[in-house]
């Protein structure tokens, strides 16, 4: 009985509070012409190039603008989510400009994160590329400057595929009985190092198949992973991770990196790898013996439409100085600095004339630009797609299917539901 | 007994500030846990940019009608009871041990042990996955099987994890029990020999008894410990093992909830946490004492 009580009591206690909110960020906040601008990029592997080339767009804006410094952290990807949600929920240590992934872009928004950004006062960004511009849009506005896009495609080892007499492969079908073949013939290699966590080299097999994540309806998604068209293409690059292919005790484990990591370790026929990878593996064994050829698509001369990848700079809601948090986008995310960018870190320019120019210079940007060009697919842009990321969705069904044992259909049914529960909280 | 009026207001007084402290440090993080628990508080929320909503028990609802979440509950506790024995059995094992050799040999184990307990967690992990790793690990090197990977097999990456559990939690069972052993008098141990037991029924029926409340400190202990387990699963199954098939509770209320901001439910997934806790520590207490001895 007085636990009775006590219970009652205490549930009325409880529902008389509420959970801390904070104040939310005041959109009316000043904007300063002077003092500190904070500025968040991601670190890298490598940082040196890059902040060399970001420090030199430092001096050039503090000339330009007297009386104003700006402070440069590096935050590390893996711990973004942690970093980004406390800014957002503590506006006063929250940076002015940040870079991050297009994919966090939603919830990122969603969160309060961003503010709008007006593009029409900056004659460049006509010449941003369209496809690309629409991963920094959320309902139609932009909230990011792509400051680089990174597309994926196959690379293969050439030395081996002539030895053993190969083409490489004319349709996403050749992939398969190509790799068990290379595998049959070098017991040591991976016919294709596929990962099961590589979500974003095994969706153009969803996408080219005809399938997609999700689709649409009204102003919610619906998943759409459990459909006949993706269910065949995630068939179609789960087949890869087999004993006779790629062991699914040494791949089912593997992401991205680790997947092109078996391939720069030499230990790899082929592997889908972005055109940020180039550099890492051009510094490998698999040096001078490789070539990269856009990932077909379902017929031969079709390109399998590949994922639109990459960082956006934008400025933050609760910034104080949001003009010169502007002006330092447009600096950094410009022409000259993503030209100077690409010579560091190799990133892949957004702008359609400075990529024409680096691509000139650089025939082996070929491939990844032809992706490009054949058009490229996106993640679902809402909010909830982060949580569909963080509960890892899609590695999660690719895993079950390869190394699990479960049935397609299944496990593509789960997860259409868990990503519908997602959508429609 | 009897009590003065007043003494129990004194007595009050003199608890009051460990009792401030405690309320301040226990009391108030639980009460906001189960406020959150009671919302729909994500991102949007904390920011301020979306009213809060009321939900009342809706997140345990949500918990309590996912299959997954009874499954990795099943897994935590047997995870859990796995690691508890082991940790028992080999901390009383080199307890004994240790109590019987001689100087040196007692130093080295002790030193060796406080290495293990001293290795932060996510180095300890780092380091048994090296060890482990399929190509390059020593493990493997030893045993002449290289390739062999101890992470993708479901149950041969718990028992792998389970060995770290133990590793790192065993030497605080053995220094305890150590200086238990060592803090039974010598007479008792002697009158037990002059009465002619024999060892067997010495550990039995004189050290046991003696030794049980320290027992029963250390296995709520590890319990509470190893049903917690974070960093071991997170670290070396890389969150939870091929499609989330080596999940345990915390990581599995990370990835569901903090991960993807979904603060109430993560916050309902501790409460479970917490409540099943003090049940099982709760039922232990109670057992023993219906086995009739005193605490």
């Amino acid at each position: 009985m007085r636990f009775v009580v006590a219970a009652v009591v205490g549930a009325a206690v409880l529902a008389g509070c509420a959970p801390v909110q904070s104040g939310g960020t005041a959109p009316t906040a000043g904007d300063e012409q002077t003092g500190q601008l904070r500025v968040w990029l991601f670190d890298e592997v490598n940082r040196g190039p890059k902040e060399a080339v970001v420090k030199e767009a430092i001096t050039e804006f503090q000339q330009a603008h007297q009386g104003v410094t700006v402070d440069v952290q590096y935050i590390q990807v893996q711990t973004r989510a942690e970093r980004f949600k406390a800014a957002f929920s503590d506006p006063k240590s929250a940076p002015d400009v940040a870079e991050f992934g297009n994919t966090d872009l939603a919830g990122y928004v969603a969160g309060g994160g961003f503010a709008e950004l007006d593009l029409g006062q900056w004659a460049d960004s006509k010449d941003l590329l369209p496809a690309v511009v629409d991963t920094g849009k959320v309902d139609g506005k932009v909230y990011g400057v792509p400051w680089y896009v990174g597309v994926r495609a196959l690379y293969y080892r050439t030395d081996i595929f002539q030895e053993l007499n190969l083409q490489p492969p004319a349709t996403l079908d050749e992939i398969a009985p190509l790799a068990r073949k290379i595998r049959a013939a070098k017991p040591d290699l991976l016919g294709i190092s596929a990962g099961g966590k590589y979500t974003y080299g095994a969706m153009p097999f969803v996408w080219a198949n005809g399938g997609d994540i999700a689709k649409k309806d009204g102003d919610k998604y619906v998943s759409a992973i459990d459909s006949a068209e993706s269910k065949a293409g995630l068939r179609q690059y789960t087949e890869l991770i087999a004993d006779d292919i790629c062991p699914p005790a040494q791949c089912a484990a593997n992401g991205g990196d680790a997947s092109v990591e078996a391939f720069r370790a030499g230990k790899a026929a082929m592997v889908v790898g972005g055109d940020f990878n180039r550099k890492s593996v051009d510094a490998s064994t698999a040096a001078g013996k490789y070539a990269v050829v856009p990932l077909p698509g379902k017929k031969a001369g079709e390109i399998a439409p590949a994922f639109a990848g990459g960082n956006l700079l934008g400025v933050m809601k609760g910034s104080e100085r949001k003009t010169l948090a502007n002006q330092f986008v447009q600096l950094l995310g410009g022409k000259v600095y993503q030209r100077k960018m690409f010579d560091a870190m190799g990133n892949m320019p957004t702008f359609g004339d400075v990529q024409d120019e680096v691509a000139k210079a650089n025939p082996v940007l070929e491939p990844f630009i032809k992706t490009l060009n054949a058009g490229t697919r996106f993640v679902p842009v809402t909010p909830n797609w982060a949580k569909v990321d963080a509960q890892a969705v899609l590695p999660n069904l690719l895993q079950k299917i390869a190394a699990a044992g479960e049935d397609v259909d299944t496990a593509a049914k789960a997860a259409a539901d868990e990503m519908n529960a997602a959508f429609a909280s | 007994m009897s009590m003065r009026r007043g003494d129990g207001r004194i007595a009050f007084a003199y608890l009051a500030p460990a009792l401030l402290v405690l309320v301040g440090l226990m009391g108030y993080p639980i009460y906001q846990l189960v406020l959150i628990s009671l919302f729909d508080y994500g991102q949007e929320q904390v920011s301020g940019g979306a009213p809060l909503t009321f939900l009342g028990l809706g997140n345990y609802t949500t918990l309590l009608a996912d299959a997954r979440f009874w499954a990795v509950l099943g897994q935590t506790v047997a995870f859990a009871a796995v690691c508890v024995v082991g940790t028992l059995l080999v901390g009383t094992a080199l307890a004994v041990l240790a109590s019987r050799v001689r100087t040196w040999a007692r130093m080295t184990l002790f030193l060796a042990a406080l290495g293990a307990w001293a290795t932060p967690a996510v180095a300890g992990s780092t380091i048994w996955l090296f060890l482990f790793d399929a190509n390059f690990g020593f493990v493997n090197e030893v045993l002449g099987t290289t390739g062999f990977s101890w992470t993708y097999d479901k149950w041969v990456a718990f028992g792998l994890v389970a060995a770290q559990v133990i590793w790192c939690s065993f030497p605080f069972v053995m220094v305890t029990l150590y200086a238990g052993i060592k803090a039974i008098p010598g007479e008792v141990l002697e009158a037990a020999a002059l009465d002619g037991a024999s060892t067997a029924k010495t550990a039995t029926s004189v050290m046991l008894p003696l030794l049980r409340p320290l027992l029963i400190v250390v296995t709520i202990q590890s319990i509470i410990w190893d049903f917690k387990v974070f960093t071991q699963i997170y670290i070396m199954t890389s969150g939870g093992g091929i499609a989330g098939r080596n999940l345990v509770l915390n990581v599995y209320a990370y990835q569901q909830a903090f991960a993807a901001s979904e603060y109430g439910l993560g916050a309902s997934i501790g409460v479970v946490t917490t409540v099943l806790l003090l049940v099982v520590t709760a039922a232990y207490l109670r057992a023993l004492r219906r086995s009739g001895e005193a605490l």
